[in-house]
C-alpha cells in the first residue's frame, strides 16, 4: 500500500498536463471534473497510503520511496524520491483533503469566470508542487517543489490578469519570496558543501555528527534556511506580498495564503529540526521573528478595511505563533497549529469568498452587516472560523494549538516571559479582530443587498470545515484536560518531544496557565462585542479622530514595510534601469568611435589640397631631418 | 572522416541553395534543411554508436598532457596542411564537441524553420549565409589546430556580419559593424597570443606546430603566460560576452533577423564558453587562477547589470538579449571556478539557455511579424488574443528565471555550489542575481501579454510549425530539468580530462572541505606523475 | 683673375635658394612658381660648379649641365600642364586646385 505513494502527487500532476493539453477543447463539466478529481484521486490514495502508515506504521517509523536519480555529477546525486513520516503524512492528508474540499468550492465559485479551465490547471500544478514539497526526500527536490508553489502563487494571483494591478500583486508575491529564496539556496551550498549530501535524513544525521553545537557553520546554515521560511510564510521582514495576494480569488486565497503554501517554511523548519536543535542563536532568531510578526499583523489586523486583507493579516500573525513555537523547540506545537490553523483559516477565507460573491464582489466590511438571516449557513460557519481564530476555549480547534503554543512560549527550556506576554497579547489582539470582523459584516444595519446565495457545492466545504474547527483540536487534549493526546503520540515518531522544564512549566503547561490563556480570550471577546454591538458610533468616531488616526493609518498600512521597501530597493533600481537604459559601457564605446571621428577630422584638416602648404610643410620637415642628422 | 562531412555538407549545401533559389524560395528552404538535418542525424548516429565510449572509465594512455588527451577523443581527423610552420588540419570530437555540434545543427535547423515565412527577398542568399555560419561553427567546435581554429574563428564572421546587414531591422547596419569590429579585434589579439605561444613553443623545443595537444604545458615565464591568457581571454570575453566587452550583443541580437538571432544567442556566444574551456584555461592554468578574483568579479557584474538592463528596456528583443549578458555571467563563473559541479553546470547551461533564450527569440520574431513592432509600450493583454503564445511565453520566461523543473535550474545549481567552493559571495550574488531575473522575467510578461489591451491587435496564435519547434524545445527543457544525465554523461569524460590537464597546475578547485577531505567527492589532483591519474578518479566511486 | 672662394658661392646659392623657395611657398601664380623652381634649380647648380671649381675636377661642370637638361625638360612639362590647369580651372592661382583636400 505504502508503493502508491508516488501517485499521490502524480495525479495532481497528470491533471495539471491534461488540462494544459486539451485546454481549448475541454467543456467547463469536464475541466471540473478533471480538476477537482484528480485531487480527490489523489486524496483518497493518501488517506489509503497514510492509513496504511498509521495503523501498521514502516520500521524506523518512515517509509521512502526513490522514484530515480536526477542526476550524478562528482558524487553529488540527488534522486526524485519521497519520504513519508508523521511530519509529512500530516501535510500530506491536509493538502489533500483541504485541497479537495476547495478545489470542490472553486468549481461552482469560477463557473462564470471564462479562464475556468486555466484555473484548475494552475490549482492542479499547485497541489502537485506543495505535495512534492512536503514528500521531497532530498533538499532540492523540495526546492523544487518550493519554487513550484512560488509559480503557482504568481500565476493564480494574478489570474484576473486584465487588471495590471493584480498582475503586480502576483510579481511582488513572487520577486519578495524569490528574495527568501536566496537565503534558502545560500542555506543549500553550505550544507551540501558541509554535508556532502542534501538527502535530507542521511544530511541530518551528518550535521548532528559533525556540526558543533552552537557553531557558526551550524548557526549560519539555520539562518539562511529561516531566510528561506521568512520569505515563503510571509513573516518579517517580508511579510509584505501576502496582504496583495488577495488580489487572486478566494479559492487561491484559502488553499495557498492560508493553509498550505505559507506553512512550507514551518514545514521547512520542522523538517531541518536538527539544524536548529545544533544552532540555540538562530532558535532565538525564529522566537522572535514569530514574535514580533504575531504582533505586528495583529495590530494590523484589527483596523483593515478590506475582509481579505484582514484574514491575510491575520494569517501573518498565526504563523507568527508557528514560528514562535518552532523558535523555542515545541516542534510539535508549531506543527499542531498549523493543522488547526488550516482548517479554520480556509473556512474563513471560503466563507469570505461567499460573502464578497453573494454582495456582488463588496469587500469593506463597512459596507456589508445585517447578514445573520440573509446568509445563515454562512454567518454560522463563519463564526465558528473566527471563534476558532480567537482560540474560544475548548469547542474550537484554535484554542487547543494556541493555548499549546503559549504554555510552550513561557513553559519550554527555551520559553521565555517576553515570548508568553507576546503570545498572549497577541491572543488578546486576535479574539478582538476576529470578533470585530463577525460583527461588523453580519450584524448591524445591511448597507448591501445580498444578490447570489451559495449552492452545495460551496456550501459542504464550509460545513466540513466547520466540523473539522470544532472537532480537530480533540486529538491533543491539554495534560490538565485529560490523557488523549494521539497526536503528539505519532509526532513523536519523528519530531522531538516539547521539552517543558523551564521554571514556569509547571504553572504554564497546567491550570494556571490555562485559566490566563482563557481569561485573555473572553476579556478579547467581550471587549470586541461591547466595542463593535452597543457602542459601535463611539469606537468609529475614537478611530477617527486626530489623535488615533495616524496610528491606524500606519497600521493600515503595515507598518510602513512597503514605504521603506518602495525607497531603498526598488525606486533605485528602476531609476538605474531608466537612466543607464541606452548602456553605460555603450557610452565608453561611443567614446571611443568619436575619438575616432575626431582624429578623422583633424587630420583632414590638414588636407586642405593646396600644394603651397604640402611644399611648405615638406620643406620643414627636411630642414628638421637634416638639422638632426648635421647636429647630431 | 565523419568529423570532415559535418563541415563540408552544410558548406556544400549553402551554394546548392542559393542556385536553387533562383527556380524557386522553397527549393532554397528545404535544401537548407537538408544541410542542417542531414549532420544532425549523422551527429545523433554517431552519439548512438560511441555512447560507452563515452562513458567508459577515463583512461589515461601515459603519462603527460599529451597522453592524457590521447585517450579521449572518440573520432580525430589529422592531416598536415602547412607543414612548414606545423599547421595541420586537425579535427577531433569529445563529448563536449558532439553537445556543441548538435547545438550548432539543431539552431540552425530552428532558424531555417523560423524563417520560412519571415524571409521573402533573396531567399538563396539568406540560406547561403546561414548554411555558411553553421559550417563555421561546426569547424570551430571541431579544430584542434589553433591555426585551423582562428581560421574558422574567422569565417563564421563574414555570414552573420551579412546575415545582420542585408536581413536586419532598422538599425541593421550600424548592428552588424559594431558586432564585426569587436569580433574581430578581440580576435586579432588572440592571434597575436596563438602567433606567440607558437612562437615560445619553438625557442623551447625547436618545433613549428600549432597543433593544441602539442602546445599544451609549454613552460613560459608567469607573466608572459598571463598577458598571452589575456589575449585569448580578449577573444572570448568578447564573444561569451563579458562584461564590460558586451556591448556589441544588445544591438547585434535586436537588429538581426530572427534567424540570425538564433544562431548568434544559441551558439555564437557559447564559442566563448568553449574557447575557454578547450583552449584558454589548459593551455594557461597558473594564469586563469591568477586573473580568477577580476573574472568572478566581472561575471558577478555581468550576471546583475544584464538584469537591471534588460528590465529598463522598451523594446522586446532588447530585453531578452540583455538576458543573454545575464545569464552568460553564470557561465563565466563556472569556467573560473574550474571544478566538476561547475563544468557540468556551464556546459549544461550552453544548451539550456541556447534553448530557452533561442525560443524567445522565435516568439520575439513571430510577434514582430505579426504586429511590426518591438516595443513593448505598443504591447499589452496580447494573452487574450493569443492564448497559446502567452502560455508558451510565460514557460520560456519561467525558464530564464532558472524555475525548478527546467534545465536552466540544474545548470545554474551546479554552476553556483561549484563556484561557493571558490567563493562564498559570488555565488551568493549570483543567486541575487536569480531575484533580478525573476524582476525581468516578470516585467516583460506583464508588459507584453497581461494587462489590458490597450492597442487592439488581432493576429492569429501559434502556427503549427512554430507549436511544433516550440513544443519540440518546450519537451527538451522539461526533459533536462528532470532528468539531464544523458548530457552530463557525455560531458563527464570532457570534464574529467580537462581538469586533469590542469591538474599539476595550482589552479586547485577550491579550498578542502572543514568537514573532512575531498574523499566523498571532488576527484583529488593527480600526483606529479601522469600514471596516477587513472585512479585519482574516484568520481563513479563517490555516492551518497 | 682671383679666384671665388667656396664660401662665398655656397652662400650665394643658398640665398638664391632661399629666395626661391620662399618664392615658391608665397607666390600663387603657377608660372612665378616655376620661375622660382628655376633659380632654386639653378642655385643648387651654383653650388655644384662652385664645389667642382673648389676640387678642381670637372665633376660639378657636368653636374650643371645635368641640371641644366633637366630644368628644360621641367620646364616644358611643367608649362605644358600650366596650360591645361589654365584651360580647366581658368586661372594660373595655384590655390584653386584643392579638390584632394579633406
Amino acid at each position: 500500500m505504502l508503493g502508491l505513494l508516488w501517485l499521490i502527487p502524480a495525479l495532481p500532476a497528470a491533471g495539471f498536463v491534461l488540462l494544459m493539453l486539451l485546454n481549448r477543447r475541454l467543456s467547463r463539466p469536464a475541466a471540473a471534473w478533471i480538476g477537482a478529481g484528480s485531487v480527490g484521486l489523489s486524496a483518497l490514495v493518501a488517506l489509503i497510503v497514510c492509513g496504511s502508515f498509521i495503523v501498521s506504521p514502516p520500521a524506523g517509523d518512515s517509509y521512502h520511496q526513490v522514484l530515480w536519480t536526477w542526476f550524478d555529477v562528482a558524487g553529488f546525486a540527488p534522486t526524485i524520491g519521497f519520504y513519508l513520516d508523521a511530519v509529512s503524512v500530516l501535510w500530506v492528508l491536509v493538502i489533500t483533503f483541504v485541497g479537495f474540499l476547495i478545489h470542490l468550492y472553486s468549481t461552482e465559485h469560477m463557473e462564470h469566470d471564462e479562464g475556468f479551465t486555466r484555473f484548475f490547471m494552475y490549482l492542479n500544478l499547485f497541489v502537485a508542487s506543495m505535495l512534492v514539497l512536503v514528500l521531497a526526500d532530498n533538499m532540492l527536490l523540495l526546492y523544487l517543489g518550493w519554487e513550484g508553489v512560488g509559480l503557482c502563487s504568481y500565476l493564480l494571483i494574478s489570474f484576473w490578469q486584465k487588471d495590471p494591478q493584480n498582475v503586480y500583486s502576483g510579481r511582488k508575491a513572487f520577486i519578495v519570496t524569490r528574495v527568501g529564496d536566496t537565503a534558502l539556496i545560500a542555506g543549500l551550498f553550505l550544507l551540501f558543501t558541509q554535508l556532502r549530501t542534501l538527502q535530507i535524513q542521511p544530511m541530518l544525521a551528518a550535521a548532528q555528527h559533525s556540526f558543533v553545537p552552537g557553531s557558526a557553520v551550524a548557526v549560519a546554515a539555520a539562518l539562511l534556511i529561516l531566510g528561506g521560511a521568512v520569505g515563503k510564510s510571509a513573516q518579517v521582514p517580508l511579510q509584505t506580498w501576502l496582504p496583495d495576494a488577495m488580489a487572486g480569488p478566494s479559492p487561491v486565497s484559502a488553499l495557498i495564503h492560508a493553509a498550505t503554501m505559507v506553512t512550507a517554511g514551518v514545514y521547512l523548519i520542522a523538517r531541518t529540526n536538527v539544524l536548529f536543535t545544533l544552532a540555540p542563536d538562530a532558535r532565538l532568531v525564529v522566537a522572535i521573528v514569530g514574535t514580533v510578526t504575531l504582533l505586528i499583523a495583529g495590530f494590523s489586523a484589527l483596523v483593515q478595511h478590506d475582509l481579505k486583507r484582514a484574514l491575510a493579516y491575520s494569517t501573518i500573525s498565526q504563523i507568527g505563533y508557528m514560528f514562535l513555537a518552532l523558535g523555542v523547540s515545541g516542534w510539535e506545537a508549531g506543527v499542531f497549529h498549523f493543522m488547526t490553523h488550516a482548517f479554520f483559516k480556509a473556512l474563513l477565507f471560503l466563507a469570505a469568498g461567499v460573502i464578497i460573491e453573494a454582495l456582488a464582489d463588496e469587500h469593506d466590511i463597512f459596507k456589508m452587516g445585517g447578514l445573520v438571516r440573509e446568509l445563515p449557513a454562512v454567518f454560522w460557519t463563519f463564526t465558528i472560523g473566527a471563534a476558532a481564530l480567537a482560540a474560544l476555549p475548548f469547542v474550537t480547534d484554535g484554542f487547543y494549538s494556541k493555548d499549546l503554543i503559549i504554555a510552550t512560549s513561557l513553559g519550554s527550556v527555551d520559553g521565555s516571559l517576553w515570548f508568553y506576554v507576546g503570545s498572549l497579547v497577541g491572543a488578546f489582539i486576535t479574539a478582538l479582530y476576529s470578533f470585530r470582523l463577525v460583527f461588523l459584516v453580519f450584524f448591524g444595519e445591511r448597507h448591501t443587498e445580498v444578490t447570489r446565495r451559495p449552492r452545495w457545492r460551496q456550501l459542504v466545504p464550509l460545513y466540513a470545515l466547520a466540523t473539522l474547527s470544532i472537532v480537530g483540536g480533540l486529538v491533543w487534549m491539554p495534560g490538565w484536560v485529560s490523557g488523549f493526546h494521539p497526536l503528539e503520540d505519532f509526532l513523536d515518531t519523528a519530531l522531538p518531544q516539547l521539552d517543558l522544564t523551564s521554571r514556569y512549566a509547571a504553572f504554564a503547561d497546567g491550570t494556571g496557565g490555562a485559566f490566563v490563556t482563557i481569561l485573555i480570550v473572553a476579556v478579547g471577546i467581550g471587549i470586541a462585542w461591547l466595542l463593535w454591538i452597543p457602542w459601535r458610533k463611539s469606537t468609529h468616531a475614537f478611530s477617527e479622530s486626530p489623535a488615533v488616526r495616524p496610528l491606524a493609518a500606519y497600521w493600515l498600512g503595515g507598518w510602513g514595510f512597503d514605504w521603506v521597501y518602495e525607497r531603498v530597493f526598488v525606486r533605485p533600481v528602476k531609476w538605474f534601469a531608466h537612466a543607464a537604459r541606452n548602456d553605460l559601457v555603450d557610452y565608453v564605446v561611443g567614446g571611443i568611435a568619436w575619438l575616432n571621428v575626431a582624429a578623422w577630422r583633424a587630420l583632414s584638416a590638414g588636407q586642405t589640397g593646396r600644394l603651397r602648404a604640402y611644399v611648405a610643410v615638406a620643406g620643414f620637415g627636411i630642414v628638421l631631418v637634416l638639422a638632426v642628422v648635421v647636429l647630431r | 572522416m565523419i568529423l570532415v562531412l559535418y563541415i563540408l555538407i552544410p558548406a556544400v549545401a549553402a551554394p546548392v541553395a542559393w542556385l536553387l533559389a533562383r527556380r524557386s524560395p522553397a527549393l532554397a528552404r528545404w535544401t537548407a534543411v537538408a544541410g542542417t538535418a542531414v549532420p544532425l542525424v549523422i551527429l545523433v548516429a554517431q552519439w548512438i554508436a560511441k555512447a560507452s565510449a563515452l562513458q567508459a572509465a577515463f583512461v589515461a594512455k601515459g603519462p603527460g598532457p599529451s597522453g592524457l588527451i590521447a585517450g579521449s577523443w572518440i573520432a580525430h581527423v589529422q592531416t598536415t596542411w602547412i607543414g612548414s610552420l606545423g599547421i595541420s588540419f586537425f579535427l577531433a570530437a569529445d563529448g563536449l564537441t558532439m553537445i556543441m555540434l548538435l547545438l550548432t545543427f539543431a539552431l540552425g535547423l530552428l532558424a531555417v524553420l523560423c524563417s520560412w515565412r519571415g524571409i521573402t527577398e533573396r531567399v538563396g542568399a539568406f540560406h547561403f549565409m546561414i548554411l555558411w555560419t553553421v559550417a563555421g561553427l561546426a569547424g570551430v567546435f571541431l579544430s584542434l589546430d589553433l591555426f585551423l581554429f582562428y581560421f574558422f574563428f574567422e569565417m563564421m564572421l563574414i555570414p552573420m556580419y551579412f546575415l545582420i546587414a542585408v536581413w536586419g531591422h532598422e538599425k541593421r547596419v550600424y548592428a552588424a559593424i559594431k558586432f564585426f569590429i569587436f569580433t574581430q579585434v578581440s580576435g586579432l589579439l588572440m592571434l597575436v597570443a596563438i602567433v606567440a605561444l607558437v612562437v615560445i613553443h619553438e625557442r623551447a623545443t625547436g618545433v613549428y606546430t600549432f597543433d593544441f595537444t602539442q602546445l599544451l604545458g609549454t613552460r613560459m615565464a608567469s607573466g608572459t603566460a598571463f598577458v598571452l591568457m589575456l589575449g585569448f581571454f580578449a577573444a572570448f570575453a568578447v564573444k561569451l560576452p563579458v562584461w564590460p566587452l558586451h556591448t556589441w550583443l544588445p544591438d547585434a541580437h535586436t537588429e538581426a533577423p530572427t534567424a540570425g538571432s538564433v544562431l548568434l544567442a544559441g551558439v555564437l556566444i557559447k564559442i566563448g564558453a568553449y574557447g575557454m574551456l578547450r583552449f584558454m584555461v589548459p593551455l594557461f592554468p597558473d594564469a586563469v587562477r591568477d586573473f580568477r578574483t577580476v573574472a568572478l568579479i566581472l561575471a558577478v557584474i555581468g550576471i546583475i547589470y544584464g538584469a537591471i538592463m534588460a528590465y529598463g528596456q522598451k523594446d522586446m528583443k532588447r530585453l531578452v538579449a540583455y538576458t543573454s549578458v545575464s545569464h552568460m555571467g553564470f557561465v563565466l563563473l563556472g569556467v573560473f571556478a574550474w571544478n566538476s559541479w561547475a563544468l557540468q553546470g556551464v556546459i549544461l547551461q550552453l544548451v539550456c539557455h541556447a534553448l530557452s533564450t533561442g525560443a524567445l527569440f522565435i516568439m520575439v520574431g513571430g510577434l514582430q511579424d505579426r504586429i511590426h513592432t518591438r516595443d513593448m509600450d505598443k504591447m499589452g493583454g496580447l494573452w487574450q488574443v493569443a492564448p497559446r503564445m502567452g502560455g508558451t511565453a510565460m514557460f520560456f520566461a519561467m525558464a530564464s528565471l532558472g524555475l525548478p523543473g527546467l534545465g536552466n535550474f540544474v545548470a545554474e545549481f551546479l554552476i553556483l555550489v561549484g563556484v561557493w567552493q571558490v567563493s562564498h559571495w559570488a555565488a551568493v550574488l549570483g543567486a541575487v542575481g536569480l531575484v533580478f531575473a525573476t524582476v525581468y522575467a516578470l516585467w516583460m510578461m506583464q508588459r507584453a501579454f497581461q494587462g489590458e489591451e490597450t492597442h487592439s491587435w488581432s493576429f492569429a496564435d501559434l502556427t503549427r510549425r512554430e507549436v511544433g519547434m516550440l513544443g519540440a524545445m518546450i519537451v527538451a527543457l522539461v526533459l533536462l530539468g528532470f532528468w539531464p544525465q544523458p548530457l552530463i554523461t557525455t560531458a563527464k569524460q570532457t570534464v574529467t580530462g580537462l581538469q586533469l590537464m590542469t591538474g599539476q597546475s595550482t589552479l586547485s578547485w577550491g579550498p578542502t572541505a572543514e568537514a573532512g577531505g575531498p574523499a566523498a567527492g571532488e576527484a583529488a589532483l593527480p600526483a606529479a606523475d601522469g600514471a596516477a591519474g587513472s585512479t585519482a578518479l574516484a568520481d563513479d566511486g563517490a555516492r551518497q | 683673375m682671383a679666384s671665388v672662394s667656396l664660401d662665398h658661392a655656397l652662400v650665394l646659392a643658398a640665398i638664391l635658394f632661399a629666395i626661391g623657395f620662399a618664392g615658391l611657398l608665397t607666390r600663387r601664380n603657377l608660372i612665378v612658381m616655376l620661375a622660382c623652381i628655376e633659380i632654386m634649380l639653378n642655385a643648387a647648380g651654383l653650388a655644384f660648379v662652385a664645389a667642382g671649381a673648389r676640387w678642381g675636377q670637372a665633376d660639378g661642370q657636368v653636374m650643371f649641365l645635368f641640371v641644366l637638361a633637366m630644368a628644360a625638360a621641367e620646364v616644358a612639362v611643367g608649362l605644358a600642364l600650366a596650360i591645361r590647369f589654365r584651360q580647366s580651372l581658368k586661372s594660373l592661382d595655384i590655390d584653386d586646385a584643392d579638390e584632394m583636400k579633406g
